[in-house]
């Protein structure tokens, strides 16, 4: 048993003749706070994909908890305890924030092709739903439809929707992108008061939240890794630095 | 931590059936005492509706565009047609023979249909509809062609109530199918299935991310729908005792949209609406020029597309809620 | 060979048809099932013209490729941009409204048979080889229809406008950015397939008959081209209206009792295996 939660072997993704993945071996401890930083463009997101198995990889393995899941569809690797929250919302704009996340739960609790008994009679489906929209605030809009909320309570949701899955590594690319920096603050709380046994991994552009939070930085440029360390070692790496040219590092 | 309880009330209560829902289905009823003279065209709009519903499944809840409906529809008519016309009048089993063809036919179709963006799709579906017309039109000593398979017989239901020349045992047989599946499919909307499958209409992306193996759910609403089509198709076989080579048509599809459209797609009782409402129009406009009509139907479509898009159920919708104060949960 | 001759000539014409179908989906993502509609309205100027008004046929054709594109900005400026951000099955009820109300229009005014066209004479006739009988008018559906491919291609990859017009399918955000007016070459795009839908429209009437139901009856063919040739290429709609209409032609001739079967079955299949077309690029949506 290796003590990491989630590894990559020479990942390579190729778009016709651009690179946007170069052979990135990165490895995540389990229970890791794991921060994946780097300039635009670095291909953070790709890196995302490919792990959750949205895009297929050129070349290289991804292994979830030992095991080698790079053959594996998306819904499958969910299954195996990975989940993710994308940069930009997904959600479902008709539902009510208790119907989505409903829908996540009952995926999980593998429900999702009862045909007969309403949502509302499965109790356990339901009853689990509401208390993560406790844990996230947002019982309180449990009923309004999503498109009819702000952005900031719709991040949360995203982020619901992942956490529904009970997921033993998460993803979560930008959680705090188009949050105004009062709520964002709130946003991270939440994460980081997550259990210790889910492993995170996530993309952030913003450093303060980076250092606070994460006990790993790996940084990605132009889709190779350049270097991976604790938030002291990468804040006074000289190589980061230029990579960062004029961006100010927590120091 | 919040401190405010979730209400779980609006959720448990969502599939409970609505006075208005009791009203609507009380209309079979009055139908058959106020217009006993019509039973042959309540009929049609029966079958008609049920048709409307199998599409409202594929394309209201699931969000698959397909211009080929009527292939199942046409399907479960020869099938059921067929089976009469060579000995075997019965009409339930017709109907179950029915529904497992069209249903076997979405099953394998569906396989083509998830590859591929929304033109694809389209293509295929109506792809699909048209091989199977050329077929039938093709192989008329088997279907008859143009002019029809004749010669359907059907035995009595239960054995005790046979068909008769006014059509009553058509008219009670249509709508007890009608309200039986339209039950069912409630119930299949409803529940964490029916649910999963809105997801995957709202936000196809989002749903494999939690990891719902979205192919498979698509290939069964699919496959339902298709098996719905097909009852459909067997009613107006049984029914009319008589099936034309339209019911393969690429019209029968177009129109079937349109209907849907005017009710008001993925609430199924729009399926209702829009097929009484369009048919009973019909019927009474049916002797205007029919260039007349194929004008105005257009033109309403296209201020129903630009402008009123929910059709009759948001119409309604939106009624209820200036009406009553207490806002209202859709159906 | 003549049978081959036929299905080529039938090909082109459909390319001519379905290339303005083709290009207005590559680009602006829009599924047009009305493109058959165009199609007609030109034949009627046409016929109207030649009929009523005397003009000779050369003259008809691109007159009627003019009134088309007329009509098509008219209903692009007022009415399909409304709707380029709609789905795609609210584009396929639009579309579908418009086929019905330009079908019922037609038969308004000019009735539901078919309409007669009187070919000028050096247009008619054959050209006789051994094993090889090529109508005259065929032989000059071909070579306006090659001129034509010809001529938009080198548009498309040499001038400005072209540049312009792939750089908006491609990515109209940032082709905005860069300063084109993504709108402006909708228009004229969607004029140019009005336009080139009209005079194939005029041009088929001779091959294809000319009445109502006219839209109806081919846009699966149009749909076809476009699906297998992959929306938005110009090569693909030909080399699928080529196979197309030569499968079309040679199937009722050396099979007749199985129609069009084949043609449905030839495009799921291929559709099933490459789900993007001959020549597309996979759909964004």
């Amino acid at each position: 048993m290796s003590p990491y939660a989630l590894q990559t072997k020479g990942l390579v993704k190729k778009f016709g003749g651009f690179v946007a993945t170069n052979d990135v071996t990165l490895n995540v401890q389990a229970g890791a706070r794991h921060a994946l930083i780097g300039p635009n463009g670095a291909g953070k997101t790709t890196l995302i994909n490919l792990l959750t198995g949205f895009l297929e990889p050129t070349a290289g393995q991804v292994i979830l908890n030992d095991d080698d899941v790079t053959q594996l569809a998306q819904h499958q690797r969910v299954k195996r305890g990975l989940a993710r929250t994308f940069q930009i919302n997904r959600l479902f704009a008709e539902l009510t924030v208790l119907e989505s996340v409903v829908l996540a739960v009952n995926e999980r609790l593998g429900l999702g092709a009862r045909f007969f008994k309403p949502v509302g009679a499965h109790t356990q489906a339901v009853q689990e739903a509401a208390e993560l929209l406790h844990t996230l605030r947002l019982a309180d809009v449990a009923h309004e439809q999503t498109r009819s909320l702000a952005y900031g309570k719709q991040r949360l949701i995203e982020i619901a929707l992942a956490l529904a899955a009970k997921p033993k590594v998460l993803l979560l690319d930008e959680p705090a992108a188009g949050v105004p920096t009062s709520e964002s603050r709130e946003l991270f709380a939440s994460i980081a008061a997550l259990p210790r046994d889910v492993t995170i991994l996530l993309i952030e552009h913003d450093m303060d939240l980076v250092f606070r939070f994460a006990d790993q930085i790996s940084v990605l440029v132009s889709g190779a890794l350049l270097t991976q360390g604790t938030p002291d070692q990468i804040a006074n790496d000289p190589k980061v630095k230029e990579v960062y040219l004029g961006e100010t590092v927590h120091g | 931590m919040s401190i405010v309880s979730i209400d779980l009330a609006p959720l448990q209560r969502a599939d409970r059936w609505r006075v208005a829902e009791w009203a609507f289905w009380l209309l079979p009823v009055l139908g058959y005492f106020v217009f006993p003279d019509n039973l042959v065209l309540l009929t049609q709009i029966a079958i008609t509706a049920l048709f409307c519903l199998s599409l409202d499944l594929i394309l209201g809840y699931a969000g698959i565009v397909s211009l080929g409906h009527a292939a199942f529809f046409g399907l479960g008519a020869y099938t059921a047609g067929l089976l009469a016309s060579h000995g075997w009048g019965e009409p339930l089993s017709g109907l179950a023979v029915a529904a497992l063809a069209s249903g076997v036919l979405g099953f394998i179709t569906s396989l083509l249909v998830l590859r591929g963006a929304d033109l694809t799709r389209l293509m295929v579906t109506l792809g699909v509809a048209m091989m199977l017309f050329e077929l039938a039109n093709k192989l008329t000593f088997i279907t008859g062609g143009v002019d029809g398979l004749q010669g359907i017989e059907m035995k009595p239901i239960f054995g005790t109530f046979g068909f008769d020349m006014v059509g009553k045992t058509a008219y009670w047989y249509s709508m007890v199918v009608l309200f039986l599946m339209f039950w069912a499919a409630r119930k299949l909307v409803h529940s964490p299935f029916g649910l999963s499958i809105k997801g995957i209409r709202l936000n196809v992306a989002r749903m494999p991310a939690l990891g719902a193996p979205v192919n498979a759910r698509l290939a069964a609403i699919y496959t339902i729908g298709a098996a719905y089509a097909g009852v459909a198709g067997a009613l107006m076989a049984q029914t009319t005792q008589f099936v034309a080579l339209d019911v393969l048509s690429f019209n029968r599809s177009a129109e079937l949209l349109l209907i849907l459209v005017l009710g008001g797609s993925g609430s199924l009782y729009g399926a209702m609406l829009g097929t009484i409402v369009f048919m009973a129009a019909h019927h009474v406009l049916s002797d205007m020029n029919p260039e007349y009509w194929q004008f105005w139907l257009g033109a309403m479509l296209m201020l129903i597309v630009l402008f009123a898009r929910d059709g009759v159920m948001g119409g309604l919708r939106t009624a209820a809620a200036r009406l009553v104060p207490r806002k209202l949960a859709a159906p | 060979m003549t049978v081959l001759f036929d299905g080529i000539a039938s090909g082109m014409l459909l390319f001519l048809i379905s290339v303005g179908l083709s290009v207005t989906l590559g680009l602006m993502n829009f599924v047009n099932l009305a493109h058959g509609s165009f199609a007609m309205v030109g034949g009627y100027v046409c016929v109207t013209l030649l009929n009523k008004a005397g003009v000779p046929f050369l003259a008809c054709l691109p007159l009627a490729a003019l009134a088309t594109a007329l009509v098509g900005v008219a209903l692009e400026r007022t009415l399909y941009r409304r709707l380029y951000t709609a789905t795609h099955l609210d584009q396929v009820l639009f579309s579908l409204a418009l086929v019905f109300m330009s079908m019922s229009a037609m038969q308004y005014f000019f009735g539901a048979q078919q309409q007669p066209l009187n070919l000028p004479d050096f247009l008619k006739g054959q050209i006789n080889l051994p094993g090889l009988d090529m109508g005259i008018y065929r032989l000059f559906l071909i070579a306006v229809s090659l001129l034509i491919a010809f001529g938009l291609q080198s548009m498309v990859s040499g001038t400005r406008f072209g540049a312009q017009l792939r750089a908006s399918v491609d990515n109209p955000r940032t082709a905005r950015g860069v300063g084109i007016n993504v709108e402006r070459i909708f228009t004229l795009t969607f004029a140019l397939g009005s336009a080139l839908a009209g005079l194939g429209g005029a041009m088929g009437v001779e091959m294809l008959g000319l009445d109502p139901g006219f839209p109806v009856k081919y846009i699966v063919y149009f749909l076809i081209v476009v699906a297998v040739g992959g929306s938005g290429s110009i090569t693909g709609s030909l080399v699928a209206s080529l196979i197309l209409g030569v499968v079309d032609v040679a199937g009722k001739y050396y099979v007749p009792q199985v129609g069009s079967f084949v043609i449905y079955a030839v495009m799921v299949v291929m559709l099933v295996f490459r789900p993007q077309g001959l020549f597309g690029r996979m759909a964004a949506r």
